[in-house]
């Protein structure tokens, strides 16, 4: 059984070690200087009571439900519509995909130069075109989440577009031509055949966005640090500050058990709904 | 009967109510996603080799100032020491690279040929760590590498600690395993009749049956390691070791804006190359990881 010893060993000490350690750490008080000792659920409690932990759900959320709005259906519809160009959609998904090749710290420092605030920015110079802005982009506390968002919408949306291709590629095609028999307009089709089909992809694709946003973390950290006024600070970034700049790893992995434990009832309650819904 | 159709028939293309439309929605997404996702790596290029007066002022102009600095390029490469950088990079995602394959074809060996009675067990605590968000092992992760269990080695500021961490990877053992569940069974037996043992079945079978899917992982890990930005941050605090997603913010405070652009453009051109070369690669693998979470 030498085989089964890489993953052993990788997984044991990289994987289900550090899960297994997290749990525990976030009971006791950890600063690698005093020994460690148990301190049941103060880490909570300490947590909890800090003020910015609230700013950081808020904004957070925020973050979530604007990338749902703008970053969810625009994959949707874009592969909907690609997969209709059946054998000349590779040119279209070849550019859809280059912003998720690009490394997020080079695309950040990029935009970072676009947001440019001054009239004579890239952003601000190509809509003063059209007579709109200057826009004051990172630098206000109202506009600096919904750029980070644009952002990570140009970023994340190539891959959800080639999931939602490999899955439209399963349709059975004759059941568009059963619904076109039956007089059903395109429209119709979309809504009766193709939807219904991608929804197993789609919920979970939500699920997993909503997953993933909620552990936003580069793009605030470089963008804008967390400010103005705060207005970035995500739960992830407070919880690289406790550890990383105040050393404070019970605090942090408190925060970390925190979120985790909220996705997972999220993830629980999506699925109980979902599930009750594709059934009726 | 209908041959390629999808939603739209062949009536529908014929009629002018949607061939209209249709056509007109090519022209619009297709320059949408020029400007978005081929506009950006043009502009850096053209910013790369840009005076940074110019950059500033009119980024959307071509040269304005009329003068092309070339020289930026080698500028970053050599005083920005960004080639230095990538160096680090190209060992970072090796390493990864080659311990992500080395874990997820041994495992899907024992999970998918072997399979011992205990495979079951293995095969749920692996799946169960798919469910676990990353975050709750971040920081004891961090730890775990700053003090070994049992050896109490320090891997900070080696090589080892960005190595071996994304190895344990659920996802790679999960598509390595189901692509060698693909191979027929009789293949096995075949051999093992044949007198080879289970090392040979491995290295003289499986490893060349399952050269595609193999291809697919090595891409994916070259191109996760190749984007990672905070592990490296938390783990290599020596500059010496540092990727260029790490020393590029730093390059970006102490730099003029041409030289940084150009520092910019040069840590894009390699993953973007990868990407147009092996495309076909990446978007199996891609569409691979949605039909494994589905």
């Amino acid at each position: 059984m030498v085989f089964a010893l890489p993953v052993l060993l990788v997984f044991l000490l990289f994987s289900w070690g550090p899960i297994v350690k997290g749990l525990v750490m976030s009971l006791q008080q950890t600063n690698l200087v005093d020994p460690v000792k148990w301190v049941g659920l103060e880490n909570f409690r300490y947590v909890l009571a800090d003020p910015a932990v609230g700013q950081a759900t808020v904004n957070t959320v925020w973050f979530t439900l604007l990338a749902l709005l703008f970053g969810f259906p625009l994959p949707v519809l874009l592969a909907m519509f690609l997969s209709e160009l059946r054998g000349r959609s590779w040119a279209y998904t070849t550019l859809a995909y280059l912003p998720v090749i690009t490394p997020p710290v080079v695309a950040i420092l990029l935009w970072r130069f676009f947001y440019d605030p001054s009239p004579n920015g890239m952003f601000n110079g190509i809509l003063g075109v059209f007579g709109l802005g200057p826009f004051p982009w990172l630098d206000s506390p109202h506009s600096a989440m919904p750029s980070i968002v644009l952002e990570a919408t140009w970023a994340g949306a190539g891959n959800a577009v080639i999931i939602y291709l490999a899955a439209l590629t399963s349709v059975r095609t004759d059941l568009y031509e059963a619904a076109e028999l039956d007089g059903a307009g395109i429209v119709r089709r979309v809504w009766h055949v193709m939807l219904p089909h991608l929804r197993g992809v789609l919920l979970l694709m939500l699920l997993l966005q909503v997953i993933g946003t909620m552990q936003l973390f580069t793009e605030p950290l470089l963008f804008t640090g967390g400010g103005p006024q705060n207005s970035t600070l995500t739960i992830l970034l407070l919880i690289y500050n406790y550890a990383f700049v105040n050393g404070d790893y019970g605090a942090a992995t408190a925060l970390s058990v925190l979120l985790a434990v909220a996705l997972a009832v999220l993830s629980a309650g999506f699925q109980l709904a979902t599930r009750r819904w594709s059934t009726e | 009967m209908s041959a390629e159709r999808g939603l739209l028939s062949q009536t529908d293309r014929t009629r002018r109510r949607v061939r209209v439309p249709f056509v007109i929605g090519q022209v619009v997404v297709f320059a949408g996603l020029l400007v978005a996702g081929l506009g950006p790596f043009l502009w850096l290029l053209k910013a790369a080799i840009s005076p940074t007066q110019d950059s500033i002022r009119k980024p959307l102009a071509l040269f304005p100032s009329g003068e092309v600095q070339w020289q930026n390029l080698g500028t970053a490469w050599q005083q920005g020491h960004v080639g230095y950088y990538l160096g680090n990079t190209a060992i970072i995602a090796a390493g990864t690279a080659l311990g992500s394959l080395i874990v997820c074809t041994t495992a899907g060996y024992v999970l998918s040929v072997l399979r011992p009675r205990w495979g079951s067990v293995l095969s749920a605590a692996i799946l169960v760590t798919l469910f676990v968000p990353h975050i709750v092992s971040l920081v004891p992760l961090y730890l775990t590498v700053l003090k070994l269990p049992v050896v109490h080695t320090n891997l900070t500021n080696t090589f080892w600690a960005v190595w071996l961490p994304p190895a344990a990877s659920a996802f790679n053992v999960l598509i390595v395993k189901r692509f060698f569940d693909s191979i027929p069974r009789e293949y096995f037996e075949a051999a093992r009749i044949d007198g080879a043992g289970s090392l040979r079945v491995f290295t003289a079978l499986v490893l060349p049956l399952s050269r595609p899917i193999l291809g697919v992982v090595l891409l994916l890990s070259i191109i996760s390691s190749w984007k990672d930005y905070l592990w490296p941050l938390l783990v290599l605090t020596n500059p010496d070791l540092q990727p260029v997603s790490v020393a590029l913010p730093k390059i970006a405070k102490v730099t003029e804006l041409n030289i940084q652009l150009a520092g910019l453009f040069l840590a894009l051109l390699i993953p973007v190359a990868l990407f147009l070369v092996f495309q076909r690669a990446f978007l199996r693998g891609v569409g691979l990881s949605g039909g494994i979470k589905a």
